[in-house]
């Protein structure tokens, strides 16, 4: 039996050298459910045991189950039938009851309504076992956040009525955002809540691009203030599937075919206001975005491992020249980029899912009233938390989701012409690739959202606190180049913030957070360098890749050349 | 109404990863050299077992005969659903063939008191597709064997479908009833997480007492049958305790049992070893798939 989980040695190394101890005291909340769940852990070893297992068992479906049928998935994908209903691909089907027996559907949902508790971190890695079987069905999987989301904002009543089927399976949801005339800017958001005599609230109007909108509990974010035109205007609606709600079109897409993209039409549906009014977008929406953020980093680096995958055991099989291709520089120079880039960006996203590990356990701790003198160090930690996973979160989707075009880029060459044939799987991953730069927030939006932290300071000092230790004997020089690295992005920083208006950091902003991400990473690959001889020469390749990049892109912030805003008609020809 | 389905077991060796360590000189399997799994169409049984209670109520016991360590199929009967779990472990019933391991089976079998019995085909180590049949005739239970597909099941009456190799039939008969099930039957449903969570803390009394030698090495006999009896208690009352029969407790005559019950004579044992010769490798096209089946005909391997 083939293992997704068992037979990916970085994901195994990283499982080990996280500390998913610490984790689980967090989320255990000093082992106390244990009382009350006879399943819950007793203690720090027995739930990593479970996390263990949970993942094993996963990972065992992954292999045997829907990798299998993620090709047939890709042709013949979803249905949309005459009377608005959609039926899922038979692979998607099957995995969706597969998963709901295993109970893996609550994964981070709390064992009262039926999850498991788990911490994001043992998500995430599942996010990316299911993901490197078949990309769409994370689609499906992934959507756990919406659960979360009504667990973290909406009335006890509304949860204890929706949760418990969400976490069986027996339930599923989309989140409802996107409209047509509002993708990335959702305060333009038309869709109209009213409330009648009675006060029950009601949602017309249309929305678009809704992965899952056939699923029967959905999040809808509408305007429940006419009079408000922003952000402030809007509220989040939990809205049921039933006669009022249609699904109009499925979209036809290049990839991800097992996900249903879905035209939504809300004819004065019935809704419950989920938390309080006006707080939709400002609040509920972009807790949930960045849940999801990292879950898309996770499906970013499921498709590149199955991609690289491909690409690495076809170079080593095929023969030109009279040898087998894998001893060519230049594909050698192809593998290794792959490789070494999926680390960085698994390091990357696992780190950041770890932090917001700490904050949820940080803000639990708080909520279950810390002792006196505990509660201000705690309010300053969560804080400090808050700054740095609003950084670090969407660094995870911006570095994982491009990484994943490039490598399953890179795939499809290290194939040539059967790459580009539907013989081969990485056609498929590239097509399937291309999704996670846009959705939920565009690369563009995510380098924008990583600027602020990144001029702030936030990313130096990560990566100060990650280098503040003992370094053994070989690591110490790559310690040393990184913060070589940190004095380039000082510079560029300083020489973007001192150009007169908003528009040059801008139009830099994205070398800028390459600088950073480049470092954070190299932080943490010095972290797992220290602790395996494998991830030394990882750490050492991407500093040496990296380190000329960084002087590249500071002599080219530090350039002063505006011309894209200045001379933009000139440069972009019509 | 609901039926009490009684599920029978067994761990084997893989066979999947067979390596040259597979066989002892002797022609025996050597068990050390082989992980021991779940024997894959008992996994099958147990689906069909499940799919039972889930759609008629009714319980579901799974019951294995072999060593302690056996119990690592009863758990993962339980993370599957199972209800309970009962382990038959004997030093008494060592070198069991069909015959005996039947015997005793029908012994634990007629305790519980079963509507439907439900085995795999057969076993993967032994392939002989004996111990359901035979179980079958000392329970008096009409046989089904090579079920594929239950069509019915209503008023103490089963209707299914046998798959023949060469055909399919419909057979209906009448409970109590013991069938024997194939692999393209259903897809087992995979462990549930938080039954694993749960269940992966149940022992039978064997394995506390093996902890407890490990672990309290100096104590005295005494001292250690009160830690045995505290911790099943404790198990017990969690219900993590996986029961466990000896052959006295299910009434066995000793005579049936074992190498004394077991009349099977091996014949003579060939020990095949496979050398890897050169291999070919085809293009994954049309063409090469066509020149691969040109050359098997021609070599009379197909055709």
């Amino acid at each position: 039996m083939a293992n997704f989980f068992l037979d990916n040695s970085d994901v195994q190394f990283l499982f080990e050298h996280m500390d998913l101890r610490l984790l689980s005291e967090l989320f255990e909340e000093g082992f106390r459910f244990h009382a009350e769940f006879d399943f819950a852990p007793e203690d720090a070893t027995d739930a990593l045991d479970n996390y263990r297992r949970i993942l094993t068992s996963l990972g065992e479906l992954a292999a045997d189950v829907i990798a299998p049928t993620a090709a047939e998935t890709d042709r013949v994908g979803n249905v949309l039938h005459d009377d608005g209903s959609v039926s899922y691909a038979p692979g998607i089907a099957d995995a969706m009851l597969r998963l709901s027996q295993a109970d893996l559907m609550g994964f981070i949902l709390p064992y009262r309504f039926g999850g498991l508790n788990a911490p994001l971190l043992a998500y995430t890695m599942a996010t990316e076992v299911v993901s490197r079987a078949d990309a769409s069905l994370m689609n499906l999987f992934g959507l756990q956040g919406i659960a979360e989301t009504i667990n973290a904002f909406a009335s006890e009543e509304i949860k204890a009525a929706v949760l418990p089927d969400m976490a069986a399976g027996r339930k599923n949801g989309a989140m409802v955002l996107t409209e047509p005339d509002a993708g990335s800017d959702l305060q333009a958001i038309k869709v109209r809540a009213f409330q009648d005599g009675t006060g029950h609230w009601f949602v017309q109007g249309v929305k678009r691009f809704i992965t899952n909108g056939c699923g029967e509990i959905l999040l809808v974010l509408a305007r429940s203030e006419p009079g408000i035109a922003d952000a402030r205007g809007l509220s989040l609606f939990l809205v049921e599937r039933g006669p009022r709600v249609r699904v109009r079109r499925l979209e036809d897409k290049l990839g991800i075919h097992g996900s249903p993209t879905c035209e939504l039409f809300f004819d004065d549906a019935p809704a419950l206001l989920v938390g309080a009014r006006q707080r939709g977008l400002v609040t509920y929406v972009m807790s949930l975005m960045n849940g999801a953020r990292i879950g898309i980093a996770a499906q970013a680096l499921g498709i590149a491992e199955a991609a690289y995958r491909v690409a690495r055991e076809y170079a080593a099989k095929r023969k030109q020249f009279g040898a087998a291709i894998d001893t060519l520089p230049a594909v050698r120079e192809l593998l290794v980029d792959m490789s070494v880039e999926l680390q960085a960006a698994r390091a990357l996203t696992y780190y950041a899912s770890f932090c917001v590990d700490l904050e949820t356990g940080t803000s639990r701790r708080l909520e279950g009233g810390a002792a006196g003198d505990e509660t201000k160090a705690l309010q300053q930690e969560l804080r400090r938390l808050k700054r740095v996973n609003a950084m670090l979160t969407p660094m995870s989707k911006y570095v994982a989701s491009e990484m994943s075009m490039r490598v399953a880029n890179s795939a499809v060459a290290v194939l040539g012409g059967s790459g580009y044939m539907k013989d081969y799987a990485v056609e498929r991953h590239l097509r399937d690739s291309r999704i996670t730069t846009i959705y939920e927030g565009t690369s563009q939006l995510q380098v924008v959202a990583a600027m602020g932290g990144v001029a702030a300071g936030i990313a130096r000092s990560v990566v100060e606190s990650l280098l503040d230790r003992e370094w053994p004997e070989a690591v110490r020089p790559l310690a040393a180049q990184v913060r070589e690295g940190l004095a380039l992005l000082d510079e560029a920083v300083a020489f973007a913030k001192a150009q007169p208006g908003a528009g040059y950091a801008a139009l830099y902003s994205r070398k800028i957070v390459d600088m950073a991400c480049a470092l954070v990473i190299a932080a943490l690959l010095c972290g797992q360098a220290a602790a395996s001889e494998r991830k030394l020469a990882v750490a050492g390749r991407w500093l040496a890749v990296k380190l000329p990049e960084l002087r590249m892109n500071r002599d080219l912030v530090c350039s002063g050349d505006e011309r894209p805003i200045a001379e933009f008609e000139a440069l972009a020809t019509s | 109404m609901g039926y009490h389905c009684v599920v029978c077991v067994k761990q084997v060796p893989d066979t999947k990863g067979i390596t040259g360590e597979a066989m002892r000189d002797d022609g025996t399997v050597n068990r050390a050299a082989l992980p021991a799994i779940f024997n894959p169409e008992d996994l099958n049984a147990l689906e069909m077992a499940l799919a039972i209670r889930d759609g008629h109520g009714g319980t579901v016991t799974v019951v294995t005969m072999g060593l302690p360590k056996a119990s690592d199929v009863l758990r993962e009967s339980l993370f599957r659903g199972a209800d309970r779990a009962v382990l038959i472990t004997d030093r008494r019933a060592a070198g069991s063939d069909t015959l005996a391991t039947s015997y005793i089976l029908a012994c634990a079998v007629r305790r519980l008191e079963a509507d439907i019995v439900l085995c795999g085909r057969q076993a993967i180590d032994g392939d002989t597709a004996q111990v359901g049949p035979q179980l079958a005739e000392k329970l008096s239970f009409t046989l089904v064997t090579y079920l594929e597909q239950l069509l019915e099941l209503r008023n103490r009456t089963l209707r299914a479908r046998r798959n023949l190799g060469h055909g399919w039939e419909i057979v209906e008969t009448e409970l109590p009833v013991l069938a024997t099930v194939l692999d393209s039957a259903n897809t087992p449903r995979p462990p549930a997480a938080r039954r694993v969570m749960k269940f992966k803390k149940a022992r039978c009394r064997s394995e506390v007492e093996q902890a407890i030698g490990r672990e309290l090495a100096a104590a005295s006999d005494d001292e250690r049958a009160a830690e045995s009896a505290r911790r099943c208690s404790a198990l017990a009352g969690r219900g993590l305790l996986i029961e466990q029969w000896n052959l006295d407790d299910i009434g066995a005559d000793l005579a049936w049992c074992g190498f004394k019950g077991s009349p099977t004579k091996v014949h003579r044992v060939q020990s095949i070893v496979l050398a890897g010769g050169a291999y070919r490798e085809y293009p994954a096209s049309d063409p090469g798939v066509a020149q691969l089946v040109r050359e098997l005909i021609e070599d009379h391997t197909i055709g």
